[in-house]
């Protein structure tokens, strides 16, 4: 699959669909129906867009964005990595965590902004927290059933190899949950993706891809609004597709436990 | 989408007795950890490490709970909320599912909607919030029309998926048997994409539960738990908030066990299509 002229191929229709979503969208913007502050023409976005990378503005609410979310998930990390391959190997830690982390999980992280508010101030601190708590689960479960989904032959193989125990964990257990700990990457970054544009709307900190949606509906500036959502989309989907694809194709894919899904 | 170890762990809440125990010692293994979390919090509320107003002990997070379930307006709240939730999430339900098979049947479908669908659903729903303020205004239209629109792309994508996947033996079978267009969908086509489908509604409510709390937060609703909770941050009611978080939590779990395992069990499961 895949090949150039195939790519080109399946693009056309895609390609084909977006400039008419564009032209319909374009005419309903002009058609005056809807006020232009509510409803602005491509071109005004796209004079936004660029003014607001011209100015330095953009970049760096961007920036501030991506500071709070590669922190929250750094931290979500090396909680629920550990934590989660611990639970994985010890019965105990297990039996401890796993119903905290079950009754924990169904509260959505935008739920504690407030408290998180009360407790941790307006700004930075509350943002991140939200992330960490966003991109903890995720990553603790994928962990967990990483390392218990781990095929127990590859372990008997490895101790009949004469493995120790240390060489059994780093040889075969973490590279054999490695799929679901990429999986559980993945997800993190999608929670924590929405749960900091949410917190930045809530716990408004001045900087911040969430707070300039959310400050431009006072403003009536849809311009501006729908040019930020195209940075959070792009920011979301390059995260996706580079680091995380690049990541899989590193990993999994090189050591050939899953096979290349997407063209 | 989102297939690998998406949700290994909500199917899994502790408590399910391992052989030879008996249910009373797995409840009491189960409570353990939340009786040391507890007692831990416990400890720090009454030494006063922070001011209680804003870490209040657990009988006063309990009396709030209690206080305003009896004046009716704890109920009244969660009421709001999953009608809102419920409102939502069924609009995306007929949408997505219809939108999804259109795409699954039709190449002309697919080829058109694929593209703005790819687009859409890597942005974080609640992005768009403040737009669909601006476009309908504060209050609930907003809050549950973002809602379906958030919950609908996890049911596009796998239903769109689920009749795709649907085995082309059957289908011949089906055709060479003599079944019409009608009874082909309806015997063959939606209940082999059905275990997708479920996949696809159980995403997109968990979803939509994910959003609505923010969106009540910012969409100015008179009544809901996110506004509950996010009122109650102005006069420092810790323990309302506490309080209303936990319901939060307790709904969800509830959505996640009561209405789709169940869903699953007369379904699928009983098909023998999924274990």
């Amino acid at each position: 699959m895949s090949t150039a002229a195939e790519r080109a191929r399946s693009m056309r229709p895609g390609a084909m669909s977006l400039l008419l979503a564009a032209a319909i969208y374009e005419s309903l913007a002009r058609s005056g129906v809807f006020p232009a502050a509510l409803l602005p023409t491509l071109p005004a976005v796209g004079r936004a867009l660029v003014e607001g990378v011209l100015d330095g503005s953009l970049p760096g609410h961007a920036l501030a964005t991506l500071y709070r979310v590669l922190l929250g998930m750094g931290l979500a990390v090396s909680v629920g990595l550990p934590l989660g391959i611990l639970m994985g190997r010890f019965r105990p830690i297990e039996g401890f965590f796993l119903p905290l982390a079950s009754a924990l999980m169904p509260i959505p992280s935008l739920a504690w902004v407030p408290v998180f508010i009360l407790w941790f101030g307006l700004g930075n601190a509350t943002a991140i927290g939200i992330v960490l708590y966003a991109a903890l689960f995720p990553m603790l479960l994928n962990a967990w059933s990483g390392v218990r989904a781990v095929n127990p032959l590859w372990l008997r193989a490895g101790s009949a190899m004469g493995a120790n125990e240390r060489a059994l964990f780093w040889k075969v257990s973490i590279p054999g949950a490695f799929p679901f700990l990429i999986a559980g990457l993945r997800q993190a970054f999608l929670r924590a993706w929405i749960a900091v544009v949410g917190a930045e709307m809530l716990a408004a900190s001045d900087w911040g891809l969430g707070w300039v949606i959310f400050d431009a509906k006072e403003f009536l500036k849809a311009d501006v609004m729908l040019a930020s959502l195209a940075v959070i989309g792009l920011i979301g989907f390059a995260f996706e597709r580079l680091v995380f694809g690049t990541l899989e194709r590193a990993t999994v894919q090189r050591w050939g436990m899953v096979r290349a899904m997407k063209g | 989408m989102q297939s690998v170890g998406a949700g290994p762990a909500s199917t899994f809440l502790a408590g399910s007795p391992s052989p030879g125990e008996s249910r009373w010692r797995a409840a009491v293994r189960t409570a353990f950890p939340f009786l040391v979390v507890g007692a831990i919090w416990e400890v720090v509320a009454r030494l006063q490490v922070f001011p209680p107003r804003l870490f209040p002990p657990l009988e006063v997070v309990a009396a709030a709970f209690v206080r305003l379930t009896a004046s009716g307006v704890l109920p009244h709240h969660a009421l709001d909320t999953l009608l809102r939730l419920l409102a939502g999430f069924a609009l995306a339900a007929v949408v997505g599912v219809v939108i999804g098979i259109a795409m699954g049947r039709s190449r002309l479908a697919e080829d058109t909607l694929l593209p703005l669908i790819s687009i859409g659903a890597p942005i974080p729903g609640i992005a768009y919030a403040p737009l669909f303020l601006l476009w309908f205004g504060l209050g609930n239209v907003s809050a549950v029309l973002l809602v379906g629109f958030v919950s609908t792309f996890p049911i596009v994508f796998n239903t769109w998926t689920g009749v795709k996947a649907v085995k082309e033996v059957w289908v011949r079978s089906a055709l060479a048997m003599g079944a019409d267009d009608r009874r082909l969908f309806g015997k063959v086509i939606l209940p082999g994409a059905l275990p997708y489908i479920l996949t696809g509604l159980r995403l997109g409510l968990a979803q939509a539960w994910r959003i609505l709390v923010g969106v009540e937060m910012l969409a100015a609703v008179p009544w809901g738990l996110g506004w509950m909770i996010f009122g109650a941050r102005e006069f420092l009611n810790t323990d309302v908030m506490l309080a209303g978080v936990v319901v939060i939590g307790a709904i969800g779990l509830a959505l996640e066990k009561l209405v789709f395992q169940r869903l699953e069990r007369f379904t699928v499961v009983r098909w023998g299509m999924m274990t």
